[in-house]
């Protein structure tokens, strides 16, 4: 019988540790199937964040290296810098990425560096127990939330990508979901851009993929996607926010 | 050999570059900036990268995915800048990884101000960071020794896969000496087979200090444990001056441990039997140094730029055998030669020894 469907070669045979439900595994595999169809596993790098996100590291069949809190991307271009022609990716949660980490991201934007980093938002903490986070909607209840987010308080939520994508050396930026087969597949190309952009040397990309924690929601998974879609879908700015010139072109 | 004459910082900028360092990450502090700047200038024409990071918390990190695929890296500094720079030296011990990374010393708490100081004693020698590591500590005292210990730090990084701190100050850093550029020693035979550089043609790697399970950790820490056990058995470095028939000894590194030189001279001068220990590695402590001493001395004085750091380490070496007191200037002042003379005759009663 031919196989129509195989675990992507980019991916370990150590099973997924996440809790049911949750959409960290689905981006992992993209990226997986990602490298193994660019064909750069073997000359991948992948930096891996504190939070449920970091359980990547071992998932992944390419090299990995463990970052502290936050600072993936300085990690992730101190091993660019070092070995410019290997490709280096960093998979980080929103927490990692736009709180804790923000002055890295903004500067590898900034000076356009050639690193690939996907941004995994589910608008909470998730390994430390559901606390708020920087991407927390309105009114979201949270461990620190407990009355739900107050934008009055506590700031709007904040649309990271499109801060990223007002910077001259971020030359791809992509916000996604992987709540349908649809937008998987959506999503799946804006990985793959982001991985060429590297291969091509144009400078600094990023994919923010919306996903679910239905643990710290408090929610089923089918219950997680409809909420994810209803509440997290209209307040972030969805598709490709920025593209160049240069990255149309690929 | 080439001799030339250079501002202390830029000495181990160039130490960096002759012991095959390619890669600097750093953000300005004064006073070490000469180092980022002297690297800015001269590391790239050579083939090197030099990056000025958004903070020190950057540079520190990009080292440690730098060292992560085996290259060669510095980061230099100072102590505000070394404060922000701890969780990822933590990091770094705890992965294992070979870096260098300088720390001119000045004096604080707080912003302080730019003098010498040794006030990061503790900070250096007894784990700045979270968790229980340790770095292999250089205390240079002169512009050869800032060469010749950034040299020696990058083989000691090598060869025992551990970070290297040079503790020195802003006099060192900012004086004009004279300088040999020796040769690079024969670099030591390392292992490599933990480098991070693409799963090519082998199993993948990871280098990460994440560990969940209470026995993986213990087991993580006695591993470490016995590195650095074996670290303080073979590596202990100090200078003895005038030590064989001293009566008296004075305890200082760096800076003041050159001050103290004249000290002993004039002392000895005067008749007092005194002598100098000077510690090289602040970590591994050099207690070895004090053996002979333990049973002979009647007394010692450590002289520090600050409340009393070292101090500590040296009742241990003698195990409290005989008095130990404490000659100290702060806030970016030195002693000279002759107050710290005068604080060894008045606290041991040595005022009566006859002129010679
Ligand atoms: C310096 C530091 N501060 C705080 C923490 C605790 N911590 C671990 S993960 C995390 C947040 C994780 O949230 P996110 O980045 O959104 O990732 P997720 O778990 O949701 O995948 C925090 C606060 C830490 N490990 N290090
Ligand atoms: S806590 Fe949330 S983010 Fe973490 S694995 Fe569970 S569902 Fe996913």
């Amino acid at each position: 019988m031919e196989k129509i469907f195989a675990r992507s070669k980019g991916l370990t045979d150590v099973a997924f540790s996440f809790c049911p439900g949750c959409t960290h595994g689905t981006i992992m595999r993209l990226i997986a199937e990602v490298l193994e169809e660019l064909e750069i596993i073997e000359d991948t790098i992948g930096i891996s964040p504190v939070g449920c996100a970091g359980f990547c590291q071992n998932f992944f069949s390419c090299d990995f290296i463990g970052a502290p809190h936050g600072r993936a991307q300085a990690v992730g271009i101190g091993v660019k810098r070092a070995l410019p022609d290997r490709t280096v990716f960093t998979y980080q949660g929103d927490g990692d990425i736009a709180a804790i980490g923000t002055q890295h991201a903004i500067h590898a934007a900034a000076r356009g560096e050639k690193i690939t980093s996907i941004m995994v938002n589910n608008a909470i903490y998730g390994m430390t127990g559901g606390q708020m986070a920087p991407t927390t909607i309105e009114g979201m209840k949270t461990s620190t939330s407990p009355y739900g987010r107050d934008n009055i308080l506590d700031g709007a939520p904040m649309d990271f990508p499109k801060v990223i994508a007002n910077l001259e050396g971020a030359v791809y930026v992509a916000s996604v979901s992987v709540d349908s087969p649809k937008n998987i597949k959506k999503a799946k190309e804006a990985i793959k851009k982001a991985f060429k952009v590297q291969q091509a040397g144009l400078g600094f990309a990023l994919v923010s993929v919306l996903s679910t924690c239905p643990t710290n929601w408090g929610m089923t998974p089918v219950d997680s996607l409809n909420w994810l879609r209803e509440n997290m879908m209209p307040i972030y700015e969805m598709g490709e926010l920025k593209v160049t010139e240069e990255v149309e072109a690929l | 050999m080439e001799k030339v004459l250079m501002k202390g910082n830029e000495i181990i900028g160039e130490a960096a570059i002759r012991s095959g360092c390619k890669l600097f990450f750093g953000y300005p502090i004064t006073p070490s900036t000469e180092v980022v700047e002297y690297l800015s200038k001269h590391l790239p024409p050579k083939g090197g990268t030099v990056l000025q990071a958004e903070d020190e918390i950057g540079a520190i990190n990009m080292c440690y995915g730098a060292a992560c695929t085996g290259s060669r890296v510095l980061t230099a500094s100072s102590s505000p800048g070394v404060s922000l720079k701890q969780e990822g030296i933590s990091y770094s011990a705890a992965v294992e990884l070979p870096m260098v990374i300088v720390n001119v010393n000045r004096c604080g708490p707080g912003l302080g101000g730019l003098g010498p100081a040794q006030s990061d004693y503790f900070q250096s020698v007894k784990g700045g960071g979270h968790g229980d590591y340790r770095l292999i500590v250089l205390a240079p005292s002169t512009a050869q020794e800032l060469y010749d210990f950034t040299m020696q730090g990058f083989d000691l990084a090598d060869q025992y896969r551990n970070p290297v701190l040079i503790l020195t100050d802003g006099f060192l850093g900012q004086t004009m000496e004279p300088v040999v550029l020796k040769e690079r020693p024969e670099p030591p035979k390392v292992d490599r087979s933990w480098v991070v550089d693409g799963a090519k043609g082998r199993e993948k790697r990871i280098l990460a200090s994440y560990s969940l399970t209470n026995e993986i950790g213990e087991d993580n820490n006695l591993r470490w444990e016995k590195k650095y056990k074996n670290i303080q058995e073979k590596e202990q470095q100090w200078e003895e001056f005038h030590t064989e028939d001293a009566e008296y000894l004075l305890v200082s590194y760096g800076t003041t441990g050159r001050i103290c030189k004249s000290t002993v001279l004039n002392a000895r001068k005067k008749g007092i039997k005194l002598g100098l220990i000077r510690p090289i590695t602040l970590w591994p402590y050099p207690e070895k140094a004090f053996i002979p001493y333990k049973d002979k001395v009647k007394g010692i004085v450590t002289v520090e730029l600050n409340t009393g750091q070292m101090i500590e380490d040296v009742k241990l070496a003698v195990e409290c055998k005989m008095p130990v007191h404490l000659y100290r200037r702060q806030g970016g002042m030195l002693p000279n030669e002759h107050e710290i003379l005068d604080y060894v005759e008045d606290i041991f009663s040595l005022t009566a020894v006859e002129e010679v």
